[in-house]
């Protein structure tokens, strides 16, 4: 239907962008009327994901004619980004941000090194950037489930912690269960993701490389590598997130910081 | 008020807590309380909610950091003792019993594994038998009791064969009953076992029942401190 109004190329993207928004915000109002407030959050969220979008897109039109370097420039950049994004997701836990930062930059970029080694990743910005973000977006999401998922479950599970430090226990035993729990349920979309490939959805990587005329079987197998590498970046980043963020509600005599009611940066 | 206290004839006490404050955004949830603790007696911590008592307990084994003073713990400066230590030999039974899923000899065996230790079925038949639940070894404890589950967590802590015990309105989700019981349970284990025990209590009439001494906080301070009968004494004269 848009397309029968309006013709030129830009204002449709614009129209395009516009309804779908539209339709995020309905949703919102629907779920407004049984008393879940998302409007703030999901307005500012479709805000700078547009944003962000048209910016990252003509920032890279220039870098596809720069230099090969600035392609893992660009991914640095994006991991940074995506530690900052994803350590709100761990509000009162000190050290959030380092964490969620260290974590994406192990498990998203020593797997887009060891596949740019391997050559299954190519070295030109415009393989590279797009593969490699999609594997750093992974990343970060499943840094962002660990981390809400293990600071809800640290705050729902106060009593049994401290009765297992009062017992004796190590940091690392009392909160050993949550961790555990966290990184399992962090994993689900990518496991997911791979489980259903081909059957519940096509994804989009696959598409294009067909549409610029690869061989199907190819661009089939490659869109399973990309789902394998994300798996594989994701499941990095869930080990060294709760490994890392085990230590941080902990104080020094392991006593436990992230509790109900107590301000986050109180001292022990 | 800093609520010491001396007693002739025992040179060391087990806990001689020296001074301790905390402080959180500000607020003094504990002020400067001093007080002692000898081994086989029971000191309780009344006062009204709020005042302090729990976060007074939690600066005893370090499950909080007391901003200034400390706790010499048989004459050693209790931050001089790694925390995990110090826990295990000041052992701590909280409202809720917080078991662990599994066996009940699964949860007695918890403690000492944590230092490598593992619990022979004699000794933890024994001390089943000491908290009155002979047999139990094998059962779950999810379809326990309150007073059950209570006499598990108590024998949870003693299995870390600890040298004090805090107690944390250990009675206050149980039925009169089940209270009675582990008010002797826990009479019995100190004396028998010489432990040095500080239990909150919000109930001046068990305090009464159960300790040798009281110490009464209000606001974070300590306001009265000695003998049961001085302390509860003056107490209902003032009430």
């Amino acid at each position: 239907m848009l397309k029968a109004i309006v013709h030129d190329q830009m204002q449709l993207g614009l129209a395009q962008a516009a309804v779908t928004a539209l339709a995020a915000m309905l949703v919102v109002l629907l779920a407004r009327k049984r008393n879940i407030h998302l409007e703030r959050e999901t307005a500012v969220a479709l805000v700078r994901g547009i944003v962000q979008i048209v910016a990252v897109g003509s920032v890279l039109v220039l870098l596809l004619r720069g230099p090969q370097w600035t392609g893992g420039l660009l991914l640095a950049a994006m991991i940074v980004a995506a530690g900052a994004t994803s350590a709100k997701r761990a509000s009162g836990i000190p050290g959030a941000f380092p964490v969620s930062t260290y974590a994406i930059a192990c498990g998203a970029g020593s797997m887009i090194a060891l596949m740019i080694w391997l050559g299954v990743i190519d070295t030109p910005i415009t393989s590279l950037v797009p593969v490699g973000s999609m594997m750093i977006a992974n990343a970060m999401n499943t840094n962002s489930l660990a981390l809400n998922r293990f600071r809800s479950d640290v705050l729902a599970h106060v009593g049994e912690i401290e009765t297992a430090l009062a017992l004796g226990a190590d940091s690392a035993t009392s909160v050993a269960s949550y961790s555990q729990a966290s990184m399992e349920a962090s994993l689900i979309p990518a496991v997911d993701s791979l489980r259903s490939l081909g059957i519940v959805w096509i994804p989009g990587l696959m598409a294009g490389m067909l549409l610029s005329g690869a061989k199907p079987l190819y661009a089939a197998i490659y869109q399973f590598v990309v789902l394998a590498m994300i798996l594989a970046a994701s499941g990095l980043t869930a080990l060294v997130s709760t490994w890392l963020i085990r230590a941080r509600v902990f104080s020094p005599a392991e006593q436990l910081v992230l509790r109900p009611g107590l301000p986050s940066g109180v001292r022990h | 008020m800093n609520a010491s206290d001396t007693r002739d004839g025992k040179a060391t006490p087990t806990l001689d807590i020296r001074q301790l404050s905390r402080v959180v955004a500000g607020v003094a949830l504990v002020s400067d309380i001093s007080a002692q603790v000898y081994a086989g007696e029971i000191l309780a911590v009344t006062g009204p909610s709020g005042s302090g008592k729990t976060s007074f307990l939690r600066l005893l084994n370090r499950l909080d950091e007391p901003t200034s003073g400390t706790v010499l713990l048989e004459g050693n400066d209790y931050h001089e003792i790694p925390p995990r230590d110090l826990r295990r030999k000041v052992g701590m039974v909280t409202q809720q019993a917080f078991l662990f899923p599994g066996t009940v000899a699964d949860n007695l065996r918890f403690g000492p594994r944590q230092r490598g230790m593992e619990l022979a079925d004699s000794e933890i038949a024994k001390l089943l038998s000491k908290v009155g639940l002979p047999g139990y070894e094998g059962r779950e404890v999810a379809p326990l009791s309150g007073g059950e589950a209570q006499r598990v967590s108590v024998a949870r802590a003693v299995a870390n064969a600890p040298i004090a015990l805090l107690l944390d309105e250990p009675t206050s989700a149980l039925d009169d009953a089940a209270k009675a019981g582990i008010e002797e349970l826990v009479r019995g284990l100190v004396k028998q076992d010489g432990l040095a025990c500080v239990m909150v209590t919000h109930d001046s009439l068990q305090a009464a029942r159960v300790a040798d001494r009281v110490l009464v906080i209000e606001l974070g301070r300590a306001v009265r401190f000695g003998g049961a009968k001085e302390v509860l004494g003056a107490q209902s004269d003032s009430a």
